[in-house]
């Protein structure tokens, strides 16, 4: 035989084997057998194989935990406190863990491996968790960079949630991005309307999931979703809500403000939104809200823009965000029932806000964000 | 023709005459990135004793009973790999289970060593110098102990630099680089006393 034949016959043949050897003894060896996953002393507990990491294996049961980076290690957010013993915190987890978390036994749920029983806990509102199979329903293009999708649940059909939690879209692997990963986005759509799921997407550069949804995604694909997750919602305190928004952040206060307006729900609050963009360019919903401020006497809608081009006609106010909020705070806004931040948007402005908000004499407790962004 | 040497003189030879780092400068980059703490030069360099010894081994029946029965030596530098690559990862499955307290000090590093060149360098070495199955696991196993004593040595004498009125340009890396060069002018002292060919 020739040798251009023999030889990858070999090679090939030789890394089948050694592929074939390593298949066997992954069998013989990582076999656990059954193990318990006791979750929260008893309220809910599984009996599943063995083997696999904590997160993967509790997925397939049903039970989501929030993971960004689907299982790899390199997003953090898959934190579950373990009560019993699993050995000590590995380097791959430490990145993540705070000295607190550390002392309180806080993993990260893709790097244990189930190799007996365990016992963990986990917020009570993860075990709404569900993942969805849906159809894109509509794809709107509210700003050169923000598009409006709507997704159609097949499978669950409905969805149970609070308005301003968030959901998580699962890219599929596409073009250069060879795995899936997934990506959280707070819902614009209402609890009320519980068969479709509506996400606010801002395009940005060099986004894994933000390029997929606007350059990839068509009306009629299937997506998978899951959740909710998240605790960001409205507190019922009499406070006002003071609540700023920038770009995509108006997703989870559109879903607030439409369900307290058609529920009636916490009719004591008076709502301020201020929404800031750079220009007109950057605007969307206007007509919406104005409208919505018409009609509903305890909502008022401030749109600010930074950067107003000369020949725009622009009816509202000019300036950043911070100083218009910080202009209102002092001179329009009634503080007799306390004051209560909520903010979405950039973690630059987030800050911002509550460096303003806190001079102003907000409390820093009352001020409720999401993290992620 | 396999060399006449003594498997035990070679096993020796390998640990100090003929470091595999400091005389053939194999597997530098791991050398010089985890030397910066003791625990884990430890860790390492027992894992790489390990895989070292168990590989050669493998490796040699590997050229023995299959590259030159079919005359496929020119292939084994992608044979190698693979064998390399598969051995660590089985011995990353197996010790998992064993013994998950071993696992946690030197587990974490096996990944590391399927790229580590003093492993194929080592492998490749005994093929070009012929050496039989003894001959073979003694130098594996003995390369594997010099590596793990030159990461040690080079480990300690960082911890010290560390704490050393060290010229500010000098810290870290430069320092490290010009010990290292130190350590095999002393190791290279010894070449020659045995011939390892």
């Amino acid at each position: 035989m020739s040798p251009i034949i023999v030889g990858p016959l070999v090679a090939a043949g030789l890394s089948a084997f050694l592929a074939l050897v390593i298949a066997l003894i992954d069998r013989v060896v990582n076999d656990y057998g059954e193990v318990t996953i006791d979750i929260n002393g008893g309220k809910r507990s599984y009996t599943v194989r063995g083997g696999s990491p904590l997160l993967g294996t509790l997925a397939a049961e049903g039970l989501f935990v929030p993971s960004a980076c689907g299982g790899r290690g390199s997003c953090g957010a898959c934190k579950v406190r373990v009560l019993s013993d699993v050995g000590p915190h590995l380097p791959t987890e430490m990145p993540y863990l705070n000295p607190e978390e550390v002392s309180q036994n806080v993993r990260l749920s893709c790097q244990i491996k189930l190799k007996k029983n365990i016992d963990i806990e986990l917020p009570e509102e993860l075990f709404s968790v569900k993942k969805f199979s849906s159809t894109v329903e509509s794809i709107r293009e509210l700003t050169y960079d923000i598009k409006e999708v709507l997704f159609k649940l097949d499978e669950p059909k409905a969805i149970e949630f609070v308005a301003g939690q968030y959901i998580q879209i699962v890219v599929p692997p596409y073009g250069e991005i060879k795995e899936s990963v997934q990506r959280a986005y707070s819902m614009s759509s209402r609890p009320r309307d519980d068969g479709h799921v509506e996400l606010l997407v801002r395009l940005v550069p060099g986004g894994i999931a933000t390029t997929w949804v606007h350059k990839y995604l068509k009306v009629g694909q299937k997506v998978e979703l899951v959740g909710p997750f998240g605790d960001f919602q409205v507190h019922d305190t009499p406070a006002a809500m003071l609540c700023v928004a920038g770009g995509s952040g108006m997703a989870p206060f559109k879903s607030m403000f439409y369900e307290m307006k058609e529920n009636n729900s916490f009719p004591d609050k008076e709502i301020w939104y201020f929404f800031g963009a750079r220009t007109t360019r950057d605007m969307f919903y206007l007509d919406e809200l104005r409208q919505l401020e018409k009609d509903w006497p305890r909502f008022h809608f401030v749109a600010a823009l930074s950067e107003p081009k000369a020949d725009e006609a622009w009816q509202g106010d000019t300036g950043l965000i911070t100083d218009v909020l910080d202009k209102y705070i002092k001179e329009k806004i009634g503080k007799d029932k306390g004051l209560e931040g909520y903010l979405c948007g950039s973690p630059g402005m987030i800050n911002a806000c509550i460096n303003v908000m806190t001079k102003n004499g907000v409390a820093e407790r009352d001020i409720y964000f999401d993290k992620f962004a | 023709m396999i060399p006449l040497i003594n498997p035990i003189t070679l096993f020796f030879a390998s640990i100090v005459t003929s470091n595999i780092l400091l005389t053939n400068f194999l597997g530098m980059c791991s050398f010089i990135s985890i030397s910066k703490d003791w625990k884990s030069s430890f860790g390492l360099g027992m894992a790489v004793t390990f895989v070292l010894t168990i590989t050669t081994a493998v490796s040699w029946l590997v050229l023995k009973y299959l590259l030159v029965p079919l005359q496929l030596e020119y292939l084994s530098f992608i044979v190698f790999i693979i064998v390399i690559a598969a051995v660590v990862q089985i011995l990353e499955m197996v010790i998992d289970r064993a013994s998950p307290a071993l696992y946690l000090s030197l587990g974490i590093f096996l990944p590391l060593i399927t790229v580590n060149c003093a492993i194929l360098g080592a492998i490749l070495f005994m093929q070009i110098r012929n050496y039989g199955f003894l001959q073979s696991v003694s130098f594996g196993a003995g390369s594997g102990l010099g590596w793990w004593l030159a990461i040690l040595l080079l480990a300690a004498i960082r911890e010290r630099t560390e704490k050393s009125p060290v010229p500010a340009g000098l810290k870290g890396p430069g320092i490290t680089i010009i010990t290292i060069g130190f350590m095999a002018m002393a190791f290279i002292g010894f070449s020659g006393m045995i011939a390892v060919q």
